[in-house]
C-alpha cells in the first residue's frame, strides 16, 4: 500500500515533468515536421539558466526569466537556423537540430563546468509537507506537480480560447491554407518554436533542482521526450500527455518493484541462478520508453491518438 | 531496325576507357595509397591512427549505403558494428581456446579472416532487427533504430557472460594459425591485415553499388512508389539494404576487434552511433568517397585535436552544422564543386570568387577560436591563459576582444558582400 501510494505521487509527477517537456515538441513537431534532438537541450539549458539566475537573486525571478531567455534562444535557432536548412528538407533539419544538441552540450560544459553544479530548491519550499504511513513527503514535490498543473491549464487555455490558439490548431494541420489567409506562417513557426522550447526551459527550471543539473541531463532526457511525442501521436496534445503520464507511471512503478524474471517465470522453470532469471523487473525501467517506442511504431504508427502517421 | 537503338544506347553509355578511369582507376589509387604507407616508416602513433581510420572508413561506407543510397537515417547503427565486433571478440576466444586445447574447426580458423564472422554477426543482426524496422522509410525508421540502440545498448549491460559487462570482452590476436606470414602481434602487421579488409570494405560496398539491388536502393529513396509501380517491393529492397550495410559495420566491427582486442557494451551505444553520421555527413553522403573523407577527418580530430583542445567536440559540432547548413555536399561537394568550377569557363571568376569567401572564412574562424579557447582556458580555473603566436589573451583583456570580434564581424561583412555581388550578377 505504502509503495502503491508513494509510487502513483512520484510517477505522476514525473509524467508531468515529461509531459511539461514534450508538450512543446509535440507542437513544433505536429506544426513543422521537425523532430527537434535539440530539445533536451533547452531543458538543460533551462536548468541552467535558473541555477545562474537564483545564484544572483532568486529562484523566484528564475522561475520566470529562465524559460523566457530559453525561449528567446530557440526563436533564435528556429530565425537563423533552422529556416535556413528548412529548404534542404527533413533530414537536412533533424541533423541540424542533432549537432545543435552537441554544440549545447559542449557550450554548457565549457561555461558551468563538467560536473553537476549545486542547484537546489529554494528554502522556501525545503520542508516536509505532510507525513504518509511514516515518511517525510517534500512540499516541493507538490510544488512541482502544481506548477505542471498550471501550465497545463494554460496551455489548454490558450490554445482552444485564444484566437491565437486557434491559428496555431489551424496550422497545425493547414499550415497552407492558414498562409493563404493572410497570416504570417514563419512568425507563426518561430513563435511556437520559441514558445516550445519556453516550456522545455520551465521544465528544467523545476526539474533542474528536482533531479540533477549536470551535463548529461540532456542526454539522458532527450530520447524519452522523442518517446513520448511518438507514442502520444502527430498533433495531440492529448496524446502526449497520456503517453507522459504512462511513462513515469510504468518507469516509476517498475522501478518500486523488487522481483526478479525468476519470480515472475519461475513456473517455466526459469530460475535465478541463470544469467535471465537474476535480471531484476527494477533493472528494466530505463528500457521501458524505449521498448514502447518500437512496439507503438511497429503497431500503430500514429500513436496513441494521432490524427496521422508520422 | 533494333541495331540503330541498341547502337544509340551503346553511344549514350560511358565508354570502355571512361568506365575504367571512373570505376578501376580510385580503387586501385586506394589500394595503392594503402599498401605505400608503410614505406614511410611511420611511427606507433601514425600506424595506430591509420588502424582506426581504417575501421571507421569502413563502418562510414557502410553507413552511407543507409543514409547516402537507401535515404534511411539511423541512429543506431553502432548495434551492427558491436555485435559483429562481439561475434568476432567470441570467435577471437574459440580460436584460443582450440588452439591450446582439444583442436577443431576454430583451431584452424585464422585470425586474419574475423572480420568474415564480423560480417556475418552484423548481417544476422541486421536481419534480425531489420525485419521490423524496414516496413517505412523517413521519421518512423529514425525512431525505431534509435529505440533499438537503446534496447541493445542497455542489454549489453545486462548479460554478462556475452558482452562482459563494464569492462568488456577482451581477446589475444596472437593464436591460431598464421596467413601471409603475419603474426598480428606489432602494430605493423595489424595495419596490413587492416589495409587489406579496409581495401576489401571499399571494394565491396563499390560493388554493392552497382549491383541491381544497389541501384533499386537508390531508386527506392527517390521514389518508393515509383518503385512499386515498377513490381518491386520497397520494403524488401530496403531490408535486403538493411541487411548487407549491417554486415559490412560488423566486418568494421571484426576489423576493430582485432586491432583493440577489446569490446565493451559502450561501443552499441549511442555515442559511436553519432560518430558514424557525423562522419557520413560531414564527409558528404551523395558522394561515394564522401564518407572516406569524413572518416578520415573525424579520426584524425579525434585521436590527435583532443590532446590538442578540449573543446574538440565543439568545433566538431560547429564544423557539423557549418556542413548541414552551407555545403549539404559535404567536404566531397566541395573538393568537386572547386574541382570543376577552376576548369573550363569562368575558371578566374570562381576562383576571385572563392578566394574572397575563403578569406571571409577564416576571419571567422579566427573569431571562434579565439573564443573558444579562451572560454575553455578561463573556465578551467587553472589559471592558464590562451597564448597563441606568444599573443597574451587573458578573458578580460581588451585585446582577447579585439582579436575575437574584429575578425569575426569582417569575415561576417566580407561574406555578405560577396553574397551581394553573386546575387546582383544573377
Amino acid at each position: 500500500m505504502e509503495t502503491i501510494v508513494f509510487s502513483l505521487l512520484n510517477g505522476v509527477i514525473y509524467g508531468l515533468l515529461l509531459f511539461m517537456l514534450s508538450s512543446g515538441l509535440t507542437l513544433i513537431f505536429s506544426m513543422m515536421g521537425v523532430l527537434n534532438f535539440a530539445h533536451a537541450s533547452f531543458y538543460m539549458l533551462g536548468a541552467y539558466f535558473a541555477y545562474t539566475i537564483s545564484e544572483a537573486s532568486s529562484f523566484w525571478l528564475a522561475l520566470v526569466f529562465a524559460p523566457i531567455l530559453v525561449g528567446l534562444v530557440g526563436a533564435l535557432v528556429e530565425k537563423y537556423g533552422l529556416r535556413t536548412v528548412h529548404v534542404n528538407g527533413h533530414v537536412a533539419e533533424l541533423l541540424f537540430t542533432f549537432g545543435l544538441a552537441y554544440l549545447i552540450d559542449e557550450v554548457v560544459k565549457i561555461v558551468w563546468g563538467r560536473n553537476a553544479v549545486d542547484y537546489r530548491v529554494p528554502e522556501l519550499l525545503d520542508f516536509p509537507l505532510f507525513e504518509l504511513f511514516g515518511a517525510q513527503y517534500p512540499a516541493y514535490r507538490i510544488f512541482t506537480l502544481f506548477v505542471a498543473l498550471a501550465m497545463l491549464a494554460a496551455l489548454w487555455f490558450i490554445l482552444n480560447r485564444t484566437r491565437a490558439g486557434l491559428i496555431i490548431q489551424a496550422a497545425l494541420s493547414h499550415p497552407h491554407m492558414v498562409g493563404h489567409l493572410g497570416h504570417n506562417v514563419p512568425r507563426i513557426f518561430m513563435t511556437v518554436f520559441g514558445v516550445g522550447c519556453a516550456l522545455a526551459g520551465l521544465a528544467g527550471v523545476i526539474g533542474g533542482n528536482y533531479l540533477v543539473t549536470d551535463p548529461a541531463m540532456a542526454v539522458q532526457m532527450g530520447p524519452i521526450v522523442f518517446v513520448v511525442v511518438v507514442v502520444g501521436g502527430l498533433g495531440s496534445l492529448m496524446g502526449a500527455f497520456l503517453a507522459a503520464m504512462l511513462l513515469g507511471l510504468l518507469q516509476t512503478f517498475a522501478v518500486a518493484i523488487d522481483a526478479r524474471f525468476a519470480d515472475i517465470f519461475g513456473w517455466l522453470g526459469l530460475s535465478e541462478a541463470t544469467e535471465l532469471g537474476s535480471i531484476t523487473i527494477a533493472s528494466l525501467a530505463p528500457m521501458i520508453p524505449f521498448l514502447m517506442l518500437v512496439l507503438i511504431l511497429m503497431v500503430r504508427p500514429r500513436g496513441l491518438l494521432g490524427d496521422r502517421e508520422l | 531496325m533494333t541495331n540503330v537503338a541498341v547502337n544509340s544506347v551503346n553511344v549514350l553509355g560511358p565508354s570502355g576507357s571512361q568506365k575504367f578511369m571512373r570505376r578501376i582507376v580510385p580503387l586501385i589509387a586506394l589500394a595503392v595509397v594503402l599498401a605505400v604507407i608503410p614505406f614511410f616508416g611511420p611511427s606507433r602513433t601514425v600506424y595506430s591512427l591509420m588502424s582506426a581510420m581504417g575501421v571507421n572508413i569502413v563502418f562510414a561506407m557502410s553507413y552511407n549505403m543507409l543514409l547516402g543510397r537507401a535515404g534511411l537515417l539511423s541512429f543506431g547503427h553502432a548495434v551492427y558494428f558491436g555485435l559483429g565486433g562481439y561475434a568476432a571478440v567470441h570467435a577471437m576466444g574459440a580460436i584460443e581456446a582450440a588452439s591450446y586445447g582439444e583442436g577443431g574447426f576454430w583451431a584452424s580458423y585464422p585470425v586474419f579472416f574475423l572480420p568474415v564472422i564480423g560480417f556475418a554477426g552484423g548481417a544476422l543482426a541486421g536481419a534480425i532487427i531489420g525485419w521490423p524496422s524496414c516496413r517505412r522509410a523517413g521519421t518512423p525508421f529514425a525512431m525505431i533504430s534509435l529505440g533499438v540502440a537503446e534496447l541493445i545498448a542497455a542489454a549489453g549491460f545486462m548479460f554478462g557472460s556475452i558482452f562482459g559487462g563494464e569492462e568488456g570482452i577482451s581477446g589475444d590476436r596472437m593464436n591460431g594459425p598464421e596467413l601471409f606470414g603475419l603474426s598480428l602481434g606489432p602494430i605493423d602487421e595489424v595495419y596490413w591485415f587492416i589495409a587489406f579488409w579496409t581495401f576489401i570494405g571499399v571494394l565491396g560496398t563499390y560493388a554493392f553499388t552497382r549491383t541491381p539491388l544497389g541501384k533499386m536502393s537508390e531508386a527506392t529513396r527517390d521514389n518508393p512508389e515509383r518503385v512499386e509501380f515498377v513490381g518491386y517491393d520497397p520494403q524488401k529492397v530496403r531490408y535486403l539494404v538493411f541487411i548487407f550495410s549491417g554486415g559490412f559495420a560488423g566486418l568494421a566491427g571484426g576489423m576493430a576487434a582485432v586491432n583493440y582486442e577489446i569490446f565493451t557494451p559502450e561501443a552499441l551505444s549511442l555515442v559511436p552511433s553519432g560518430m558514424v553520421l557525423l562522419m557520413a555527413y560531414i564527409g558528404g553522403i551523395r558522394y561515394f568517397a564522401g564518407p572516406i573523407m569524413g572518416a578520415v577527418l573525424l579520426t584524425y580530430m579525434q585521436s590527435m585535436m583532443s590532446d590538442y583542445s578540449e573543446a574538440w567536440l565543439l568545433y566538431l559540432g560547429l564544423l557539423f552544422i557549418a556542413i548541414v547548413m552551407f555545403a549539404p555536399g559535404g567536404l566531397a561537394g566541395i573538393v568537386v564543386g572547386l574541382f570543376n568550377g577552376l576548369r573550363g569557363e569562368g575558371a578566374g571568376e570562381n576562383f576571385r570568387r572563392w578566394s574572397v569567401q575563403i578569406a571571409g572564412i577564416v576571419l571567422i574562424m579566427i573569431g571562434l577560436i579565439t573564443l573558444v579557447e579562451v572560454s575553455v582556458h578561463w573556465s578551467n580555473n587553472y589559471g592558464e591563459v590562451f597564448e597563441p603566436f606568444g599573443m597574451h589573451l587573458p578573458h578580460d583583456g581588451v585585446l582577447t576582444w579585439a582579436v575575437i570580434f574584429i575578425p569575426f564581424v569582417a569575415g561576417v561583412g566580407i561574406l555578405r558582400m560577396a553574397h551581394k555581388n553573386k546575387e546582383g550578377q544573377a
